[in-house]
Formats: structure tokens, sequence, C-alpha cells
């Protein structure tokens, strides 16, 4: 299975490529430089991202109150410097969509897939490079759209990152409806189309170019996430991709897949046989999904800095496999938990209760493993592995309070309150972010050949562990008090008066956990250019993409692509003399190879 | 000028993380062979430490959120007769979480501690154990297989609509942005409608089917008014987008969905005049008008008017992103006894002599 890497050692491939700037930096069809677009793209999109949610939490804070820095960023949305209602929404809905996809979808899978997938099995490249580039470039496309959405005259989109019609199918229900939502459409279109590239090239590339020796069970943790993200995406996003096109259809062709008996602004409109619902099956068929492509890259990354910073084996490989391929079987069965007060038949409801509930048990495993993969290490503190301990504490946290919200009778209670805004932040936004962080200061020399100071990773790690846990813990709690999500203001409830003060805190500690994202940036930025030099293998590592040069090449290495003859594993291995073995080190005489 | 004061801040903030840098590196410069940006066991312990500090914190987080916000009365008194199952089910979940989150919170950052590490120490080659992956598989299984039935059971039980309670029929409609109550009258049947009868003109506003009989002695209103200790059944309508009827001291949410027709029903028991006479409610209360009296100083000192004192009343809260003014869109509920529900209802207009003609 694994010897087709030879078809790919030609030496033309070396580093005498003549390459002009173009090509080496803007059309590039080399994965490690494909890689860096995707994460500067998602950097910049992250930084838009986060700046919104400090806008609206200011908002909820001090609710209608003048804002100089309203003023400046929103404009004619901001009159006095007071923010508008609908412009609120606006960037609810915008930090949604950006967050989860631009960011965590394409800015975490897009650059550790690209990255790490050819340079840990052993590849000169992607299957395809071509492709791999097109995939970029439409990634590129969608977010400048996504961009340019924010500027059209009657506001961009605003009806929840979730776009449920009718909301988002009619125009005259919110100024946001019209030119934002088609712009919001057609880019989401683009980002599909990009994203299912990426995901074949993926596949392609795991299941074809693995080097000599690569067998699937000897492939790090790493590559069997980003393998099965790309398998789920394949499944999900095209369902989302029709779903959008139906909307697009019923938008500006008239049909009525989604819409039926509406009256709206003192007119009947003609749809009828439509169903909203039909809407939110096909959204979340792709929507719920989605959280597992944000998450089990960051898993995947996760398992391999654990292993690497503790000087010891992940814990339980193959139930790491096994549990990766449960969680990705199961999500693809539970979107209808989204859908519990939907006025889906509640039989229906009970069955996604069942099969929700069933993913904890994979869940747990995971978490369990990772315990036992820091007990009696020898833990190299590297702000890598700070933000890797911390995605297991706020995977816990997050995820614990998945029981409640998938068992359809406490959902009644908490659905759509900031409990669930609690939740799926820290379960898969914050957790996810974490997995980046980490997998960005643990892979950065691999690739910019710099070190990022570790100071001011501790910095930025510690300051953004408080100001999460600080956000996202006492919103739990306004969530079980009954406040809903998505208000501009909570002051027309004077039920709701005692809890303003607890969203004053939480919009404090967002404000410094933002504030503290600086100085990753300037890490990030400046040690591109002042970093001292990175040494070949500073984890001192057992993967692959630590045997390749430091100065990045075509084709990875300079000679043949090395042989593999053990897992990626061989931590503080007995009988040798170093605490890790790479695998591309034959084994000793008499040595066994751990069957895992 | 903003903007210039802006990058003025920003330049700054970035010169002083550049000091910062500056002074962290030389008093890290006599390690000698470090590796630049690499642990060393100095920062190894430092982290350790921390690690122990964070787990402190997160507890003490917890402790606080709990003593400070735990009892909010929404958790404690529900007002319908299935409000005490879901709120035990939830209490059940919550102690399961909090009890698995405190040891696994401590096992990760202890263990972060403890094994923290050193130059020359040896990590324990420990790559596999069928019995304890095999435990913490199983216990989850049984622990979930319990949480699923009590919670199907839940649910059932309360999804189920039980038609020979005879239950009261009322008909929520939802519109961006308000709320209607629709009752069914004498006969408790609702009169047939769709959005396509709708005439503005004759106020018939939430377009019934004029020629229906069952349709006559609709009661349409904008306050929802509901006999305690009586079975209501909700059919919930909308006229444009998607909204969700919230109903929290009920235990109670259905979304409303243009084009069909959805469904909820519960029992209230306890009435509104008795629920403002709870301790919890009475405390609560004072506590937030306490709160918008110092908010009304404000607004005074501002020459705006001040906030009305508060007093408690059940509300229906929309729940689904619909638009502009989603975040007031509520209707007042009233639950009283059923003398004063059917006084109440006696001097509502009925359908058929509010319209216009």
């Amino acid at each position: 299975m694994s010897a087709h890497a030879d078809t790919h050692a030609h030496d033309d491939h070396g580093h005498h490529h003549k390459e002009t700037f173009v090509t080496k930096y803007i059309f590039s069809q080399d994965h490690k430089m494909i890689a860096k677009q995707y994460l500067i793209t998602g950097t910049i999109m992250g930084v838009i991202g986060v700046i919104m949610s400090l806008m609206f939490r200011m908002q909820i804070a001090w609710p209608e109150e003048p804002n100089v820095i309203f003023e400046a960023l929103l404009g004619k949305w901001a009159p006095d410097g007071v923010m508008d209602a609908d412009i609120y929404l606006a960037l609810v809905t915008i930090h949604g969509t950006i967050m989860v996809f631009f960011v965590l979808t394409a800015g975490l899978s897009g650059t550790f897939s690209n990255l790490l997938i050819p340079l840990q099995i052993g590849a000169r490249d992607m299957a395809s490079g071509f492709l791999n580039m097109i995939s970029y470039w439409l990634f590129f496309l969608s977010s400048v759209i996504m961009v340019i959405s924010l500027f059209v005259e009657a506001g961009p989109a605003a009806a929840g990152w979730t776009i449920y019609p009718p909301l988002s199918a009619l125009p005259m229900a919110q100024g946001g409806s019209g030119m934002g939502m088609t712009l919001w459409l057609v880019s989401m279109a683009i980002f599909i189309a990009s994203s299912l590239l990426g995901s074949l090239n993926y596949i392609v590339t795991v299941l074809n170019l693995r080097t000599k020796g690569m067998s699937m069970t000897r492939l790090p943790l790493t590559i069997w996430a980003f393998f099965i993200t790309a398998v789920i995406g394949v499944i999900s996003f095209p369902v989302l991709l029709s779903a959008a096109l139906l909307l697009i259809m019923d938008r500006s062709f008239g049909t009525s897949f989604f819409l039926s008996d509406i009256f709206i602004q003192g007119e009947v409109l003609h749809y009828q046989g439509g169903s909203p619902v039909l809407f939110e099956h096909l959204f979340w068929f792709l929507g719920h999904p989605e959280v597992y492509i944000v998450i089990l890259p960051a898993m995947g990354l996760v398992s391999e800095i654990m292993a690497s910073n503790s000087r010891k084996p992940i814990f339980g490989y193959r139930a790491m496999i096994a549990s990766i391929l449960a969680i990705a079987f199961l999500s693809t069965i539970v979107w209808g938990h989204h859908m519990f007060v939907s006025g889906m038949n509640p039989f229906l409801g009970s069955v996604f209760t069942f099969t929700t509930l069933l993913i904890a048990i994979p869940s747990a495993v995971k978490a369990f493993n990772w315990i036992t993969t820091i007990w009696k290490g020898n833990l190299q503190m590297n702000p890598a592995m700070l933000f890797s301990i911390g995605f297991v504490s706020t995977f816990i946290t997050g995820g614990l309070t998945g029981i409640i919200l998938g068992d359809s009778a406490l959902d009644i209670n908490v659905h759509d309150t900031y409990f669930v805004v609690a939740h799926f932040h820290l379960v898969m936004g914050i957790s996810a972010l974490y997995g980046m962080f980490a997998g960005i200061y643990h892979w950065y020399p691999k690739m910019f050949g710099k070190m990022l100071n570790k100071n001011l990773g501790y910095i930025h790690f510690w300051v953004t562990a408080v100001c999460a846990y600080g956000v996202f813990f006492p919103m739990h709690f306004i969530g079980m008090a009954g406040l809903p999500r998505r208000y501009y203001t909570n002051s027309n409830f004077p039920l709701f008066d005692d809890l303003a003060n607890v969203n004053v805190i939480i919009t404090i500690f967002a404000l410094v956990g933002g504030a503290v994202q600086i100085v990753y940036l300037y890490n990030f930025f400046a040690s591109i250019f002042f970093g001292k030099k990175a040494v070949q293998n500073p984890w001192r590592s057992t993967t692959l993409e630590w045997t390749a040069p430091v100065e990045h090449m075509h084709g990875n290495w300079p000679g043949e692509i090395p042989h593999v003859h053990r897992w990626a594993y061989d931590y503080s291995k007995p009988g040798h003399d170093d605490d890790f073995v790479p695998q591309n080190i034959p084994l000793k005489d008499g040595e066994e190879e751990l069957q895992h | 000028m903003t903007a210039l004061l802006t990058i003025i801040v920003l330049v700054f903030i970035l010169i002083a993380i550049w000091q910062m840098v500056k002074i962290f590196d030389l008093a890290q410069a006599k390690g000698g062979n470090d590796i630049p940006g690499v642990a060393t066991d100095k920062d190894n312990t430092l982290n350790g430490y921390l690690m122990m500090g964070f787990l402190a914190f997160i507890y003490v987080i917890t402790i606080v959120c709990c003593v400070k916000w735990g009892d909010l009365p929404l958790m404690s008194n529900s007002a319908s007769a299935h409000g005490p199952t879901i709120d035990n089910l939830m209490v059940i979940s919550m102690a399961l979480i909090f009890f698995v989150q405190t040891v696994t919170q401590f096992l990760l950052h202890y263990f972060a501690f403890k094994y923290k590490g050193e130059k020359g120490k040896q990590a324990l080659f420990f790559a596999d154990n069928n019995k304890l992956e095999a435990i913490w598989t199983i216990i989850p299984v049984i622990v979930l297989a319990g949480l699923i039935i009590y919670g199907l059971n839940t649910w059932i039980n309360i999804m189920g609509v039980d038609e020979s309670d005879d239950p009261l029929v009322v008909e929520l409609y939802a519109q961006q942005f308000n709320w209607k109550a629709r009752y069914a009258g004498a006969d408790n049947t609702l009169g047939k409608a769709n959005v396509r009868l709708i005439d503005i003109d004759r106020a018939n506003i939430l377009g019934l089917d004029e020629s229906d009989p069952n349709a006559q002695d609709d009661v349409i209103t904008t306050e929802l008014h509901l006999p305690v200790g009586k079975p209501v059944l909700f059919k919930m309508r909308s006229q444009d987008v998607l909204h969700s009827a919230y109903m929290p001291h009920f235990r109670a949410q259905m979304n409303c969905v243009p084009g069909m027709i959805t469904q909820f029903g519960f029992t209230p028991t306890v009435t509104t005049s008795d629920m403002r006479q709870t301790p919890e409610m009475v405390e609560k209360v004072q506590n937030i008008n306490k709160i918008r009296v110092e908010n009304s100083k404000k607004l005074i000192a501002k020459g705006e008017e001040a906030l009305e004192s508060y007093e408690f009343d059940y509300v229906l809260i929309c729940n689904k992103i619909c638009g502009k003014s989603h975040y007031n869109m509520q209707m007042k509920i009233v639950v009283e006894t059923q003398e004063e529900y059917d006084a109440w209802i006696k001097e509502q207009k009925e359908f058929k002599n509010s319209l216009i003609n």
C-alpha cells in the first residue's frame, strides 16, 4: 500500500527550479507555501471576527451607550456612537460565519492538513498541487466576498450564522437579507467548492502517497484526524451547498422550497408548500458534522503535541483512531439535536437524543487517554504543550454541558439561551482555537524556519486561558436563568436586570482576552523576520517532518524520501539512548515494534 | 483624530512588548546551551506551578458562579406540572457534570504539575492498557444509558399530548415583533385560519376563515391568561419568519413556523400572585428593584425618566432570531384562578363582533 512514494522520487523536484516571485509566493503549488497562505488569510479573518465579537460584547454590557469605537468602525451604523440593532445582528452573524468557516475550518484544517500531510506521510507534495492552489484561491475569493459584504448599503447578512429562512430569504424581513445575504451565499458556495477540492486532495494524498513503510497504523494521529475530517467534509459540505442553492432559488427565482404561507409588510407572498424545517435539516446535516470538522484536526494536533512534549507515547493509539472513527460516524446522525423544538416529530427527537449522547463515549475515551498520556511523563512546558493541556481542559468543561443540551427534555429550557453559547464556544470555539495555537507554536519552526518567542507564548497562553474561562463560564449561568442569545439589549426585560452585572464581567474578560492576542500577533509576525533561527528538530519529535531540512525546498527532502520503520510514538522507549526514536530509524536487532 | 490616537496606542503597545521580550531574554541568557524558544527546566517548573494555580482558578470561578448566580429562581421555581421533572433531571445532570469536571480537571492539572519536566528524568513508556480503556469506555456507557433512559422518558411524557384531558386550546400567533393569543371560545375548537385570509381593513388580523362556524366565537387577545391547574394545548403559528415561543418559567418552548402548526402542552400550577409571594421571587424582585433604583439615578442625572419599579409577571419571550426588534418581542402571561379567568375572557370581544364591516 505504501510503495507509491518511489514514483515521486525523481530528483528534478529539487531546489534548482526556477521560480518567480509570483509562482513562489502567490500562485504557489507548494503545499508549505499554501499552508502559510491559509494561515495568514485565516489570521486576518480571525482578527476581523474577534473585533466584531468585542464590539457586540460591549453593546451587551453597556447597552445603547455611545462608544467611540463603534463610531470609528461602524460609521453610519452607529449614529452618535450608539450601535444600531440591525448591525448588532449582522455582527453576531458574520462573527459566527467567519470564526466557524474561515478561521476554524479553512484556517485550521487548511493550514495544518496542507503543511503536515505530505511532510508527515513522506510525500513530495500533495497529490495535485494545482488543485491545491485552486482550493486556496477559491478560499481567498470567498473571504474577499465575505468582507465586501460588510460594506453593502442595506447591511451585511444578519439572520444568524445558521441563516434560517424565511428571515434570510425575504429582503423585507430585515435589511441584511438583501444584497448582504446574496453575497453571503455566493461567498459560502465558493468556500464549499474550495473546501471540497482541499478535502479530496487530502484524502487522495493520504491514501496514495505514503512513503515506504508508512502503513495506516503507523500514521501519526494528526494525519488520521485530517484524513477523517476530509472524509466528513466530503460527505456533508455538498448538502450545505444544496441548501444554499435552493435558498438562492427561493430568493431569486420564486421557488418555494423553504417558504409557505407568508404575510409580511401588509402583503401575502405567493410561496406555498415549502418548509423552513427542511432547510434546518439540510443546514444541520452539514452544521453538526462541521463542529467535528473543526475539532478533529485540533484533536489530532493536540495528540501529537502532547505525546512529543510528554516524552511518552500517546496512550491508546488504536483507541484514539477508533474514537475518531466513531465520532466521525456518529457526527453525521446527530444533526437533529439542534431541532428539538423546531416542530419536528417528537419521536425523531428521541432518536437524536440517543445518538447524541452516544458521542460522549468516544469523547470521554479521548479525554481519559490524553490525561493518561501526561501521567508519569517528563512534561516539556512549551507554549504548544500549554495550549494542548488547555485544549483538554476546555474540551472537558465544554463537552460536559453537551449532556444537557443533547438531552431533548432539558434542551426545551436552555435551547437558544446563553447556555448554548457558553457550551459551543468552550467545546469547539476555544478548544479548536487552542488546538490551532498549539499547532502554530509547535510547527512554526517548520513553517518559517524561525522560533517563536516562548515568553510571549507563556503570556499569551495564561492570559487567554484565564479570560476564556472568565468569559464563558459565567455565561452558563445567565443561560440557565433563561436569557436568550442574540438580543441587542436585555433592558426590555426587567426580569433579567440582575444579570446585567454578569454581562459586564464577561465583557471585561473578553476585552482583556482580545487585547492579549496582540501579543501573539506581534510574536507571530515579528518572529518571521527577527525570530531566532530554528534547528532542524527543536522539540525532538519522531515524525518525518523533522527529518526534512529547515530551509524549504520543493519536494521536501533533498535526496531520497525517508522510509518508515516504526510507529510515530516511540518516545522514551526502553533500550534506546535518546528519549525519542524517529520513524525513519530502523528497528534494532531483536527490537520489537509494539503493535498498538 | 480617533484613528490617529488608536494607531499611536497600538505602536506603544508593540514597543512595550518588544521591550518586554528583550528584558525576558536578557534575564534568561545565562542558560548557555539551551535552544532558544524551547522550554527549560525553569520554564517547566514555573508553568507546572501555574497549572496548579489555574486549577484553583477554575474551582474558584465555579464556586463563585454557583454561589452568586446558581440559585436564580428559574432553576428552581417552575410553574408547570412537568417543570419539576425537567428540573430534577437538570439537577442530576448538573451534579454529574460537576463531579466529573472536578475530578478530571484535577487529574489533568495535577499531572501537569507533578510530572513537569526535568533534564535527565525518564518518562514511563506506557502505550496501552486494555483494562484501563475498557473501564473508561464502560463507565460512560452505563452512566449515559441511565441518562438516556431517564431523559427520553421525561421527553415523551412532556411532548405527548393527552387529548382526553380536555385541554384548553390556545393559539399563539407570532409576527414581527409581537405575539397574539387566540382562544377557541365556548366550542373549544379553533376556527380555520390562513394568512391568505388576512384582511387588515376588516380587522381580521390573524386570517381567520369568516365562514367557519368554529371561528365565530374565537377570542383574540394581546395578553395570555391561563387558568391554574388546567391543561393547556398551544397551537403555534407564525405569519412571517421563524419565531420561538419560549416560556422559561413553565419549562416550555416551541418554534413558530410559517406554513405549519406546531404544538406544545403544559399545565400551569402556580398563579401569578402566588409566584410573586414565594420567598425566592420576593428576594429576586427586591434585588432587581435595587438595581433599577441605581440605574434610575443615572438616568435622572442625564435628564431622562426614571425606570418603573418591577413587579413579577410571567412572560412569553421570542427565542429565535427574527429581525431588528427580536430583543423586544414579548407577551405578558397571567396565571389566575378559573373564576378570574372566566371573568377576564368574558370581557374580551368574540371574533364575529370584532370585525369591521
